[in-house]
């Protein structure tokens, strides 16, 4: 089946500055994307130059398989079928909610009909005549999705969607968006700094540091193998534990000698950093390694402690919260982790103080 | 790969194609150079040497006009800083029987220009007018036995302009009180200020700057007038360049009086630009809640009533009503002159409104495309016209184009043995510039803010549905700006129609209209034969009044006007 959206070896940027290189994803329809990473790394960039706003500096966009951006010409924005949602909804203030649905639909009397089921769908009939500035944020979000979803774009495309929305609403609405797309079987993408709106939403995330996609997977798989220290860091939360390789496939750590993959085939001897998150450590009676808690915080069905180990290091610990510990007291604790993350000693990255040329 | 659905240029241009003409950025920061050089003209003379006229000037009459202008713009500064925060206060931070119609009714003063009202109360007040006769009936007073201010005196012109100019200082208090965050208020009733502690302590420095602004553009519109002072007969600046211009003819002379007078122009717009900045800073929260305001109730109620009713009063509601008494009097005698000086006003103010529409909207296109440097200054030179006398836009328009006449002149006479006679001076022409620079700065200010409502992604937004740039034109940009656009009109049309001094000065020979008639035939004692004339500036002028005010009572913080 041909990809809803392809990007093949792209790279972004302006005349002076290379923002991205070497963008490679697909997307297949109906399936939900999300960019994700820190602030100014490129996202909102990189999601305009799918959108036709901006033109590669090399490599290519296709949608449904039609190269639409090569950097010596680029399909108009207004000729792709792309939708998109921006962050702060432009939504026209001349025109009503009705007006500013049925703005890109073109043709007879079926507008109406469509405007009509989009208002039903995002639930906003008894405003349809209302003009924007009288809408709450949440209405504005809706509003600007249903006009972008209207004309039945190719793909839509989302600019952090629920950023200005309260925290509070904002699980809520990211449900109702996920509904609403799914129903209409619209392949989309959207772009946040917020990893738990990304895991609820999407089916593939891309996380963006350092200049490059580095990692485009499921968000399990994003959690669970990040590929480098900068995914592991940025996604979830985890204390690195030093460790100090013994054969091809053991280490041994503070928390005692556990097994998992080395790290550029080193046979022995090697340091490495043990990548170890909060819900990988157990408390128990006895076995173990001896730990002080040293803070504690609770969360309702969980505790979230801080532990220090005798020789000083000091771990994240998710606990149910029945297992109420007192700070200052010791426990055992150990490892359980189906699977471990593994990264050697030094920061394997390099900055890009050397981008390559992309000419 | 010859698809001829493709572009080659993809780059977003929210700009109409004409703001990619070449040499489009030139031209438009020779526009607004151009519309600097009265300014620039003053500037000028204010370098070259003095004259005897000047020298004259300086010994016996300028320090007078220092002193005058000076008294005159503390009185009217402190006279609508009282009136105007009280209102602003009582009106947006209280609650009393008939607040919301004092909300707005306030600003009626706007429309009744200074000199109007100056002589309508002069006739009421006058010994044979009706507030003295009815004194001397009551109590029998002998003619000339009885003690009755003067209203004919600096004291008088300060209670006149004050009158009428307060609206300003009420508009940007108001505004001001009304967008500081309850909770500052609240934080400093938590800090243990009681609410009159806290009023001077938080809300009234919060409002100062804005409050400030409105004073410097009341003391702008004070140095400004020419009409209540000339009739008052005070000499102040205005009227010194006057007769310095016309009674001396030494144009020179008149420049360099109006170069002196811009020294205090420009510490005003210096008070003011640096007080917009301020304003800025304090704006406090973006988080807004409705002000709960103070219940007054019974007599306190009853002054706060009373204390809005005043300057509504005294500023618009007697002297519109005795303008309507004289102008029914006088109805039967209005013949076809009257319709002329409408028919001209109205022409007069229509192109003039149109053309600074017009080119406020090219100015704020260009700035927004590609604001450069250069275009940036020029215009900043270009809307510093509302804050310079129309007196002194007539004199520095008058001195290069009656140059330029004469050049022009000289040179097909000897060349062609032809005479072009004057093309631009005297005629309608320089007027109309005079306008236009005067009153630029209020037409690109509303279309700025028109254009700024058009945030760059709804041009992309729109042409990701689909539509491509001229279409976004059509049917996003037009839209949304023809509406500011309509209003900035009809400000500059209004505006033009008060106008006194320019047009006296630059009118044609015989060319008469609404605002000089009035002016001159109150000029000449005949209060009631003006009366019509000032009774349809004063309607006309009502217009601008009620959108203002519509807007004032529909706009909430933490909501956009409607468009």
């Amino acid at each position: 089946m041909t990809p809803q959206l392809e990007l093949r070896h792209l790279a972004i940027g302006f005349a002076d500055r290379l923002i991205l290189s070497d963008i490679g994803l697909v997307l297949r329809k109906g399936q939900i994307g999300c960019l994700i990473g820190p602030s100014a790394s490129g996202k909102t960039t990189l999601l305009r130059t799918i959108a036709g706003f901006e033109t590669p500096l090399s490599g290519q966009v296709l949608i449904h398989g039609r190269v639409v951006s090569r950097p010596d010409w680029c399909l108009a924005p207004e000729r792709r079928q792309v939708g998109m949602v921006f962050q702060d909804f432009a939504l026209f203030p001349n025109l009503t909610v009705e007006g500013n649905i049925a703005f890109g639909l073109r043709g007879d009397q079926r507008i109406h009909e469509r405007v009509l089921g989009l208002l039903k769908l995002i639930g906003l009939t008894e405003v349809a005549s209302v003009y924007p500035h009288e809408l709450s944020g949440g209405q504005q979000q809706r509003v600007a999705l249903a006009r972008a979803i209207a004309p039945r774009p190719e793909i839509l495309l989302l600019d952090e969607p629920f950023s200005s929305i309260d925290p509070e609403f904002r699980e809520q609405l990211a449900r109702e968006v996920q509904n609403i797309l799914r129903q209409e079987g619209i392949t989309a993408m959207f772009v946040t700094h917020n990893q738990y709106e990304a895991f609820l939403l999407a089916d593939e995330i891309g996380v963006i540091g350092e200049g490059r996609l580095l990692q485009w997977d499921s968000g399990y798989n994003l959690y669970h193998r990040p590929v480098n220290r900068f995914v592991a860091n940025f996604i979830g939360r985890g204390v690195f534990l030093s460790g100090r390789v013994i054969d091809g496939q053991s280490i041994e750590t503070a928390l005692g000698v556990v097994r998992g993959p080395i790290p550029n085939g080193c046979k022995g001897g090697c340091l490495v950093d043990l990548l170890v998150r909060p819900d990988d450590v157990v408390t128990g009676p006895d076995g173990g390694t001896k730990a002080r808690v040293v803070d504690k915080v609770f969360q309702g069905p969980t505790f979230e402690y801080t532990l220090a180990l005798e020789d000083g290091p000091k771990l994240l610990c998710i606990a149910p919260s029945h297992l109420d510990y007192r700070i200052d007291e010791s426990l055992r604790i150990r490892l359980d982790a189906k699977h471990l993350i593994v990264f050697p000693k030094e920061p394997p990255f390099v900055t890009l103080s050397h981008p390559p040329d992309v000419r | 790969m010859a698809d001829p659905q493709v572009t080659k240029s993809i780059a977003i241009q929210p700009y109409p194609w004409w703001s990619r003409l070449p040499y489009w950025r030139g031209s438009m920061v020779l526009l607004a150079a151009f519309l600097g050089l009265p300014l620039l003209t003053i500037l000028g003379f204010s370098l070259q040497p003095a004259g005897d006229v000047w020298r004259h000037l300086q010994e016996t009459v300028l320090a007078e006009y220092v002193r005058n202008s000076l008294l005159l713009a503390l009185g009217v500064g402190a006279g609508t800083l009282v009136i105007g925060v009280c209102a602003a206060w009582l009106t947006s931070l209280c609650e009393f029987p008939g607040r919301r119609f004092m909300q707005w009714a306030l600003l009626l003063p706007l429309a009744m220009p200074a000199y109007i009202i100056a002589y309508t109360y002069c006739g009421m007040l006058d010994f044979s007018g009706p507030v003295q006769t009815a004194l001397r009936e009551a109590f029998s007073w002998s003619n000339g036995g009885y003690w009755f201010p003067q209203l004919r005196s600096l004291g008088g012109a300060i209670a006149m302009l004050s009158l009428v100019l307060y609206p300003y200082v009420y508009m940007l208090a108001r505004a001001a009180f009304l967008e500081q965050s309850v909770c500052v208020l609240e934080v400093s009733r938590t800090l243990g200020r009681g609410p009159w502690r806290s009023f001077f302590s938080v809300a009234l420095p919060l409002a100062r700057p804005a409050v400030v602004v409105g004073v410097s553009l009341v003391l702008m519109e004070t140095l400004a007038d020419y009409g209540t002072v000339k009739y008052f007969g005070l000499s102040t600046f205005t009227t010194g360049i006057f007769r310095t211009w016309f009674g001396h003819g030494d144009a020179a002379a008149a420049a360099q009086l109006s170069a002196v007078m811009m020294v205090f122009v420009f510490l005003l717009i210096m008070l003011e630009r640096v007080s917009r900045r301020q304003a800025a800073y304090h704006h406090t929260s973006g988080r807004y809640k409705a002000l709960p305001r103070y219940r007054l109730a019974g007599m306190r109620a009853a002054l706060a009533l009373a204390a809005c009713l005043l300057p509504i009063a005294l500023g618009f509601v007697i002297p519109a009503g005795q303008l309507l008494v004289w102008a029914a009097g006088t109805v039967a005698m209005l013949d076809a002159s009257f319709l002329d000086l409408v028919l001209n006003s109205l022409m007069l103010a229509g192109i003039a409104s149109g053309l600074t529409s017009i080119m406020a909207l090219f100015l704020a296109y260009s700035r927004r495309a590609n604001g450069s440097r250069l275009l940036n200054g020029a215009l900043h030179v270009a809307s510093l016209g509302y804050a310079i006398p129309g007196t002194v836009i007539a004199v520095g328009v008058m001195i290069p184009f009656a140059w330029l006449d004469n050049t022009l002149d000289a040179w097909l006479r000897q060349n062609f043995g032809i005479s072009s006679g004057l093309l631009l001076s005297g005629t309608l022409a320089s007027l109309l510039f005079a306008y236009v620079v005067r009153f630029v700065a209020i037409a690109l200010h509303s279309v700025e803010a028109g254009l700024g409502k058009i945030r760059p992604s709804m041009d992309e937004a729109a042409r990701s549905l689909g539509k491509r740039p001229w279409e976004v034109l059509s049917l996003v940009h037009v839209p949304v700006i023809s509406s500011t656009l309509l209003s900035a009109g009809l400000l500059v049309f209004v505006d033009v129609l008060k106008e006194l001094p320019a047009t006296l000065v630059l009118r044609p020979f015989n060319f008469n209209t609404l605002a000089v008639r009035a002016f001159e035939l109150a000029s000449d004692e005949r209060l009631m034969d003006s009366a019509s004339a000032a009774i349809a500036i004063v309607a006309v002028a009502i217009l601008p009044v009620i959108i203002l005010s519509r807007s004032i009572s529909r706009a909430r913080p933490g909501h956009d006007a409607p468009t």
